[in-house]
């Protein structure tokens, strides 16, 4: 069809331009031109969808040179007309387009860093192991991003354009702290020098603009905090969204056995151990699948029930002991080290100065272990043990941080209170500076020529907050590194050269190798992305660290897996769904932000210190670019809008929309299981149909052939 | 990593710029990862291969060498992907079945296009149908012998309940693709990374 009416419109073209060449004006009808159109867009969707297309190459190929001949073909005769010159810069623009695009596709594809990394991992473990690889890519992306705002808006900026070190008070170490300030001690607590520089809160000045750029800093640090979990959450959200378009129904369980015969082979695997695994593993998915119906039936009568609910209720109790345990460790240490700060860190070696840190890191390598030694008492399905475990650590790190961020308030409360002492204390100071040679009341004062490090400082709870989540980083990333030398590497070593004078085989029995822990590192990687966040705000130096930390930890794994660990026997995911990890860095997403607004939103900011000093509360700074940067009409229009009556009215609206989406997505599940509902009965109507259908044949030949014998009887 | 001088920088030798658009739109591939694929394909077979393929040669490698290929050499089916994608149905595939081949099973391809070709590879009698004796076939080679011919049997007619909705005792390729496009590990699994 194609091809005739590839010929009609030869024809009609041949006749057009017979036509054209008696009339210069006049050409092709209106009609024709726009049928002319379709086919053309036709054929460039064509080309567009082409590699769709299950066909071969070369037929492909073949398609292709025919669909852009006749594009180039005609694209010229549609030219023809009103707005000819145009038209053809259109069709240019777009060309010229689409080669941009596919050149930037191609820019993009080749700046993935680590793809044969990862392709060797997953023809050695398979594509589970290999989806934890991938995850802490795609989190390095966001990092990186997350790192250029803070980098290029932020601190570049102050350090380019801002008061140098020394000239303000803020910005230059204390007369008290200067002999220790350039210790390694003290600058890996991040304190002296450390402290008092671009990567934390309290060096920034409250200038509103600086530098000959007039770069509005303070607004700017502002909005790269909102804009950071703006950024985050955008993108979450859209993986979440592009993840669920491709997925299928969700947990359906009508198709097991098809599924597990065409889609439990891996086929990254390119390893024969891994393959010797795989066929192990899916020879006993098969056995185990039928003999598990039968299993289920034997345990209903066994009558067990109560023995396996005790155990049950006793494991869940001794798991809340331990976390329970665990967050009150945590609020006592935090409580401790108050009190070691108060009375100065002089006396105290190292571990006092680092105890909360080292608890909370330790806590989090502990605990699971101890979680994976109560589960054996719940006697429940592997993949289902696999869903509580995480559960549990989920929980168990929740605990850990918000009971961390309860004391960090705490502490700064202590603060606040001990600024308004200070406060009143430097009245004092200037006033003896003085000396009595200005009035009380007097609104203009002589500037003071004293060396900005004598000044009496504030205590800055802002850059104590970025110290205590940069420090927690920190020391995460020891602990992540010290466990995989000694969990999994002298591990890996032992058991290797042990084995040749031990009495029972290491490699087979205990300990054996170690096998890769995904779920546990996914874990760990969400949560270390949930203390990104949550510090990012006061201390921006903290997505750069990350990056480094992300970087390192890439190449740290990949070796360690390669070397130490062994594929899985038994491959359980812990979820069928993809957005399983998506949701629940979502969840950590959102509770990390809620501390961070909370303190923004209630605390006001430190006096002497950071962007915001001297304001009631960091948000005012929008309220105040709003008065004098923009023109007065916006303010008002803003002022407006931010009325709580139309707020309230919009998040009634929005509450209504969730609730109507909600309730068509319902009937759309319905309508699906009723459609599922009537195949199923339409297969059984048929089934039956065909059983009458060969009834009925049966008594025609039947007949047939009875009647055959009668003929000759009646005939005689 | 393997230098290759004739494709140093921007300018390469093997292929016009209209080959590789042309392979650029009928595959998920970029550029670069075309002439990758190229010299994977090569080295193969480099006495076959030429480094001109402007003139659009007619070479194709044997199947023993294509399931010889790291990615390919531990699955059971390796050999019916060859016979699915090449020309001949043979297992002899020429440098654009190799790149058909590779696109389908990369990770871009859509869950529409990847059903279509597992059913095919699936099809082992290739009648446009997976019958039982396709599933037992599918089975064994999974297993590699290991299940007893009850068993096989069991699954096999489990699979035929699940699956086949028309009711003729075989899969067509619309109860396939209404099966396998619910699968939640499908895309993960039908995926080799080259």
């Amino acid at each position: 069809m194609g091809l005739l009416s590839h010929l009609g419109l030869q024809e009609l073209y041949s006749a057009s331009s017979e036509e054209e060449s008696e009339e210069e004006e006049e050409v092709i009808t209106e009609e024709d031109m726009a049928k002319l159109k379709d086919q053309v867009e036709e054929k460039k969707k064509l080309i567009a969808t082409l590699r769709n297309k299950p066909s071969p190459m070369k037929q492909k190929l073949q398609l292709l040179k025919e669909a852009q001949e006749f594009v180039e073909k005609f694209e010229g005769a549609l030219g023809k007309g009103k707005g000819k010159k145009f038209y053809a810069y259109k069709v240019m623009m777009t060309k010229k387009w689409m080669k941009f695009q596919r050149d930037f596709e191609n820019f993009k594809t080749a700046c993935i860093p680590w793809e044969m990394k990862i392709k060797e991992i997953e023809s050695h473990f398979g594509s589970s192991v290999a989806s934890y690889f991938i995850f802490l890519r795609w989190m390095y992306g966001i990092n990186m991003v997350l790192f250029g705002l803070t980098f290029g808006l932020v601190m570049i900026p102050e350090a380019l354009m801002g008061k140098p070190y020394g000239s303000m008070p803020r910005k230059t170490v204390p007369m008290s702290e200067q002999d220790s300030a350039m210790n390694f001690a003290t600058l890996w607590d991040f304190g002296g020098y450390a402290q008092y520089s671009v990567l934390f809160y309290g060096y920034y000045n409250n200038q509103r603009t600086i530098g000959w750029l007039k770069f509005r800093l303070p607004l700017g640090y502002f909005l790269v905090g909102v804009g950071t979990i703006g950024y985050s959450f955008m993108v979450v959200i859209r993986t979440m969204a592009s993840n669920a378009n491709e997925e299928g129904g969700g947990d359906d369980t009508s198709f097991n056995f098809s599924w597990k015969m065409f889609t439990s082979w891996d086929y990254l695997i390119g390893n024969a151990e891994t393959a010797d695994n795989k066929f192990a593993s899916i020879t006993t998915s098969f056995k185990i699948t039928q003999e598990s119906i039968l299993e289920e039936q034997e345990n209903r009568k066994e009558g067990n029930i109560h023995l396996t609910r005790f155990l049950r209720v006793l494991a869940n109790f001794l798991v809340l002991l331990t976390l329970a345990g665990s967050g009150y460790l945590i609020f006592f240490v935090v409580r401790r080290s108050q009190k070691f700060a108060q009375e100065g860190l002089d006396d105290y070696g190292w571990w006092e100065r680092n105890e909360v840190n080292m608890v909370m890191s330790l806590l989090g390598m502990f605990c699971p272990m101890l979680f994976d030694i109560i589960s054996p008492l719940e006697n429940y399905h592997p993949r289902i043990a696999l869903q509580w475990q995480l559960g549990r650590i989920f929980a168990l790190f929740l605990g850990n941080l918000y009971t961390f961020i309860i004391a960090l308030l705490d502490e700064i409360n202590l603060k606040l209170e001990e600024e308004k002492i200070v406060k009143y204390n430097i009245t004092i100071w200037e006033k003896n500076l003085y000396n009595g040679t200005w009035l009380e009341n007097s609104t203009s004062r002589p500037p003071l020529d004293i060396d900005p490090a004598i000044v009496p400082r504030g205590p800055c709870w802002e850059t104590m907050v970025g110290q205590e989540f940069v420090r927690l980083t920190v020391s995460d990333t020891l602990t992540t590194v010290i466990t995989i030398l000694i969990g999994d590497f002298l591990r890996a070593v032992f058991v290797r050269f042990v084995n040749y004078c031990w009495c029972w085989d290491l490699e087979y029995g205990f300990p054996s190798y170690a096998e890769f822990d995904i779920s546990g590192n996914v874990l760990g990687l969400i949560f270390n992305q949930g203390m990104i966040w949550m510090g990012a705000f006061y201390a921006p130096c903290l997505p750069a660290i990350n990056v480094l930390r992300l970087l390192a930890s890439m190449y740290l794994q990949c070796w360690a897996v390669m070397c130490t660990n062994v594929p899985h026997e038994r491959v359980f995911k812990a979820s069928r769904s993809n957005n399983f990890y998506m949701a629940m860095l979502l969840i950590i997403l959102f509770l990390s932000t809620l501390p961070a607004v909370y303190t923004i939103v209630s605390i006001p900011p430190s006096f002497d210190c950071g962007p915001f000093s001297g304001k009631d509360r960091m948000f005012d700074v929008i309220q105040e670019t709003l008065d004098n940067d923009f023109p007065a009409w916006f303010g008002q229009v803003f002022t407006a809008a931010t009325n709580p009556g139309l707020i309230l009215s919009f998040i009634l609206l929005m509450g209504l929309a969730i609730y109507y989406l909600q309730a068509t997505s319902e009937s759309y599940k319905a309508a699906n299981l009723e459609l599922k509902k009537k195949l199923q009965n339409s297969t059984k109507e048929q089934q039956v149909v065909m059983w009458i259908k060969k009834q009925m044949e049966l008594i025609l030949l039947i007949s047939l052939l009875l009647r055959v014998p009668i003929h000759p009887m009646e005939e005689e | 990593v393997h230098v290759h001088p004739e494709n140093m920088g921007n300018k390469q030798t093997i292929f016009t710029a209209q080959q590789l658009d042309a392979y650029q739109d009928c595959t998920f591939f970029t550029r670069k990862e075309i002439l990758r694929l190229f010299h994977r394909y090569r080295d193969l077979a480099p006495h076959l291969v030429p480094l001109d393929y402007k003139d659009n040669p007619d070479v194709t490698i044997p199947y023993e060498l294509i399931g010889s290929m790291p990615e390919l050499k531990d699955n059971p089916f390796r050999q019916r992907i060859a016979e699915v994608f090449s020309e001949d149905n043979e297992g002899n595939m020429t440098l654009d079945d190799f790149l058909d081949m590779f696109s389908v099973l990369s990770e871009m391809a859509p869950r529409d296009l990847k059903a279509c070709y597992a059913f095919k590879i699936y099809d082992f009698n290739n009648d446009n149908f997976i019958c039982k004796s396709d599933l037992e076939k599918t089975l064994l080679k999974l297993t590699r012998n290991e299940l007893t011919p009850e068993e096989v049997n069991l699954v096999c007619e489990k699979v035929l309940d699940e699956s086949d909705l028309d009711n003729d005792g075989k899969l067509s390729l619309e109860d396939f693709q209404h099966m396998i496009v619910r699968a939640p590990d499908f895309l993960s699994t039908f995926h080799i990374r080259i």
